[in-house]
């Protein structure tokens, strides 16, 4: 038996870890992985409660999420692939063509 | 310590570990495979804490589909190490400074709201598994159908979407 | 006819679809006339009245099964105010329902022959379009008319009164870039607006008469006002009945507001027909009929209207005579007849007044429509002609500069007079004869309808005439009697005029003896009407008097006698009329180019008659040329000279320019506002260089915001 508050902690560090790598990595592709951790830690907490209240609502909320997650993940990947061919480069810190 | 506690404590460890592997690679490639192990052992925590279509749909869609997908885009724009920039100096300390106090606050943000449940346990699991099942099914195609129809729609999108973006334009 | 117990309320449902059915018509041809063929605009416009028609009998036979009593039928609330509440409800009673029987069936036939007779107006004025429009205005017409005679209320009958006038001016003006020769001018525009500005001067009579009415009386409601009005004092009434004899006199040609309508024969002549002859006009009428328990309150009332009509009777009857324009003659007619109706509604014989109304429906829309027959029979052999000997300058070609060259002939108008473009004018009977022979059929009916309109024995208009002339005679009206059975006099006249001079004799140019003879969707309907005109008296025998026993359940009636001595007369006297007629006109037809023969003996008063006694003329000079005056001063002198020059250019901007100049001068417009505004612009324009060095463009830096944002909210719900 483990208690829920463990899975909530464990939870909140892979959410940190998954922000810090937004902030850090260069390469978009690890900046979206860095995202999609960020939405496993969100869904972690969202099951840990859900079997807490004994309702499913949570577990649907995370079958949602991660329908979204495959869409999202579809279409940021070829709008990656269409940086590239314009630029030939992926790095983030060289597209700064909005600056004000 | 019972067998789940060392069991959730040793997995626990795994995750976080991957998790920074996945942060801390040179190589993008390594980075997506940490990831893809992280995604395996959180699954493993969605079937003990009884949800084992979730853990499914967790391994079947992120740590299959949607990882692979990455995996083919890296390879494919052939960008596994970037070459070292240093345009934004004081990104990295800001960034660890603030991550770190965002984790001090999300966990006692959240033990907080959830001290009337903290000593709750997770439930016994492995014997009701097939009730969970249908019952999460009635209710997502009865009070959740709306919801379940328009992702379906949103994936039709995200689909015609990515084929579009990507599609050679015609002279 | 009478229907079981249990279908007490029977039709009364339908009810609504009096109006509804031609509003749906106008609809679908307004939405998707576009792609209809003119056989579908029509026969879908004629549908739409005939279904209304179709209700109409349903519900006549819904009132005779209830024996007379009067139902209503409550659509909506249309408004209420304080203690005023007008509901738009639908009164079937036997009044009512003869109206609407009359309205929609005479409108019905109209339809029909408008398909044929419509198909080729437009096509003699190179206009193809406008046949859709035609029948939009005329399913407006219909829903109008129905909304004017089934209200329950004098609120619900003003708006029919006032959608009928707006048809009319619609249709009066349905060519309204030229005259009705179809020459560039505004005429037909000028004849709408002179019909409509008319009618406002009644309607400004009947408006007054509904306020006095909501403010004695306390309301709208047809049956609450006659209740209110019984313990009224009688001069309020006098008051009410006389204004709303100015709202009559206005929609129903009386004098002296009858002037727009010979004007109004400028619409195509299926207009003249339903809306000028047979049914708007004949509103007026009916609004005496229904407020009948009004009328019967206050003799003197009753007098008055009874003498305008005579007076009209007998002053069209005159004009008619001098007419040369065929349309014109009946316009004139039309005029006359009107004031038999009212003048019989005035001496409270309401079913005469009706019966006259409905016959009168029947044989004047026949005689409208034979001579729409006619102009088109010369229509077509002029066009004949003119395509045979290919003319220079045809008649198509002038047409079709018609609205490019509008404006420059108004500007020339007054020289366009001088050098006088011989026009061929398809109406001038001194350009017909002999149509007996190239327009047979054309020419019987026409045959009927004068006869019915000349009171001849058995034809309808002898019954309801006579019964007119007897009742004035019985009544003690003896000024009423005399008049009318002079104005009858005239009518015979006139009328054996028009037929010797139109079908008579040898024709007087060459388009008449071409002329062709209609198609039969021209003629069909108007065989239905000849009939009626024939057999209509038989609606209120003297001795059965159907129609009297069917107004008696609405209105108070009593039976007219049949006074032998009084239909000799009159018959006589028509008899005689139509052979004197004969010794002018049929004896030695007319030749081309000749006066007419009455122009000699008479002289002067031929003259007159001829130029309808000059009225127009004095209308002009005492009102419309003041109106002018009185503009001019108000533009001139009030507006221009007092309110602009001095008002504005000297007092405002005078005064105006006098306060800038002390209070605005250099120093304190350029030290202190111009320098304000200058400092504002500056001091936005630094904050903006400081604040875009934000926006670097670089997405983590983006990122770390959000993740700042984050964090202060958590820190903030921790700490509160």
């Amino acid at each position: 038996m483990v208690p829920v508050n463990y899975y909530i902690i464990l939870s909140a560090i892979l959410f940190t870890i998954g922000a810090v790598g937004v902030l850090i990595r260069r390469n978009p592709l690890v900046i979206f992985m860095s995202v999609e951790l960020m939405l496993n830690a969100a869904n972690l907490a969202m099951v840990a409660f859900s079997s807490v209240y004994k309702s499913f609502s949570g577990q649907i909320f995370v079958f949602f999420v991660i329908a979204v997650a495959a869409a999202e993940v579809a279409v940021g990947l070829a709008l990656i692939v269409e940086i590239f061919k314009t630029k030939h480069n992926i790095n983030v810190d060289e597209m700064n063509s909005l600056k004000g | 310590m019972t067998v789940d506690l060392i069991l959730f404590l040793i997995l626990a460890l795994v995750s976080v570990s991957t998790a920074l592997g996945m942060l801390l690679s040179r190589n993008t490639v390594y980075s997506a495979l940490f990831l893809v192990l992280n995604f395996v052992t959180v699954a493993v925590f969605y079937l003990l804490l009884g949800a084992p279509f979730i853990a499914m749909a967790q391994v079947t869609v992120y740590a299959g589909a949607i990882m692979v997908l990455f995996l083919f885009v890296i390879m494919l724009l052939g960008t596994e190490v970037l070459p070292a920039s240093n345009i934004l100096p004081w990104q990295k300390p800001l960034a660890g400074g603030l991550a770190a106090v965002l984790a001090v606050e999300a966990i006692y943000l959240l033990l907080v709201r959830a001290r009337s449940v903290a000593q709750v346990t997770s439930p016994d699991v492995a014997i009701n598994s097939m009730d969970n099942l249908r019952e999460m099914g009635k209710v997502l195609f009865s009070t959740y159908l709306l919801p379940f129809e328009v992702t379906s729609i949103l994936l039709l999108v995200a689909m015609v979407g990515a084929i579009v973006l990507t599609k050679k334009e015609k002279a | 006819m009478l229907l079981s117990e249990q279908t007490y309320s029977g039709f009364l449902f339908l009810a609504p679809w009096l109006v509804f059915a031609p509003v749906v018509g106008l609809l679908v041809n307004i939405i998707f006339g576009g792609r209809l063929s003119e056989k579908a605009i029509g026969w879908l416009a004629s549908a739409a009245s005939g279904a209304s028609f179709v209700v109409s009998v349903l519900l006549a036979m819904t009132v005779a099964g209830n024996h007379g009593e009067v139902l209503r039928w409550r659509l909506a609330e249309w408004m209420s105010v304080g203690s005023l509440t007008i509901d738009w409800t639908f009164r079937v009673d036997s009044l009512s329902t003869t109206m609407m029987l009359v309205v929609s069936g005479v409108g019905t036939l109209i339809h029909i022959y408008a398909i044929g007779y419509m198909h080729e107006d437009v096509r003699f004025k190179n206009d193809v379009g406008r046949f859709r429009r035609f029948f939009v205005f005329l399913n407006l017409f219909i829903a109008m008319m129905m909304i004017l005679v089934s209200g329950d209320s004098y609120m619900m009958l003003f708006v029919g009164w006032e959608g009928v006038g707006l048809c009319s001016f619609l249709l009066i003006g349905f060519w309204y870039e030229m005259d009705t020769l179809a020459r560039p001018s505004w005429a037909n525009s000028n004849a709408a607006k002179k019909a409509f500005i008319t009618n406002r001067v009644g309607d400004f009579g009947f408006l007054i008469a509904g306020f006095l009415m909501f403010w004695y009386l306390g309301s709208f409601q047809f049956d609450s006002v006659f209740e209110a009005a019984k313990a009224a004092p009688p001069g309020i009434i006098v008051a009410i009945t006389l204004f709303m004899l100015v709202g009559v006199a206005g929609k129903s040609a009386q004098i002296p507001l009858y002037v727009w309508l010979p004007d109004a024969m400028a619409g195509p002549t299926p207009v003249s027909a339903l809306i000028h002859a047979a049914t708007m006009v004949t509103a007026g009428v009916y609004l005496i009929t229904r407020s009948a328990p009004l009328y019967t309150l206050v003799p003197q009332a009753q007098y008055i209207v009874a003498m305008t009509g005579a007076v009209t009777a007998l002053f069209a009857a005159t004009i008619a005579v001098g007419q040369y324009d065929i349309k014109k003659v009946l316009a004139y007619s039309t005029i006359s007849q009107l004031g038999f109706m009212v003048a019989a509604v005035g001496m409270g014989a309401f079913v005469a007044g009706m019966f006259h109304l409905v016959t009168h429906a029947f044989f004047k829309a026949l005689l409208f429509l034979s001579a729409g027959s006619v102009i088109l029979g010369l229509e077509r052999g002029h066009h004949h002609l003119a395509h045979h000997e290919h003319k220079k300058e045809s008649d198509d070609s002038r047409r079709r500069r018609s609205r490019e060259t509008l404006r420059q002939a108004q500007d020339s108008a007054s020289d366009s007079k001088d050098h006088h473009e011989e026009v061929f004018d398809p109406g001038d009977m001194r350009n017909m004869g002999g149509l007996r022979k190239t327009m047979p059929v054309t020419f019987w009916l026409y045959i009927i309808g004068t006869l019915a309109l000349a009171g001849i024995f058995p034809f309808a208009g002898f019954w309801s005439k006579d019964e007119i002339l007897a009742d004035a005679f019985t009544e003690g009206f003896g000024a009423v009697y005399w008049l009318l059975t002079i104005a009858a006099f005239f009518t015979a006249f006139y009328m054996g005029r028009q037929i010797w001079m139109v079908f008579f004799g040898e024709a007087r140019h060459e388009a008449a003896a071409h002329a062709e003879e209609s198609k039969p969707i021209i003629t069909v309907p108007l065989m239905v009407l000849a009939l009626l005109s024939v057999v209509g008296g038989a609606l209120n025998l003297p001795g059965l008097h159907t129609l009297t026993e069917w107004l008696e359940h609405t209105i108070e009636v009593h039976a007219g006698e049949f006074v032998m001595s009084v239909a000799l007369i009159s018959t006589g006297l028509a008899l005689l009329a139509i052979f004197i007629s004969w010794l002018l006109y049929g004896r030695n037809p007319l030749k081309a180019g000749q006066p007419d023969p009455l122009k000699k003996p008479l002289g002067f008063i031929f003259t007159g008659m001829e130029n309808k006694w000059f009225v127009d003329e004095a209308y002009w000079a005492v009102f419309v040329d003041r109106y002018v005056d009185i503009s001019r001063f108000l533009a001139d002198v009030i507006d221009w000279r007092f309110w602009h020059d001095w008002f504005h250019d000297k007092v405002i901007a005078g005064t105006y320019n006098w306060l800038s100049n002390i209070a605005l001068n250099d120093y304190a417009d350029q030290r202190g506002i111009d320098a304000f505004a200058n400092a504002l612009g500056k001091w936005t324009q630094s904050l903006s260089a400081a604040m875009r060095k934000v926006q670097n463009g670089f997405v983590r830096s983006y990122a770390l915001s959000v993740l700042l944002g984050v964090v202060l909210i958590l820190g903030y719900l921790l700490l509160k």
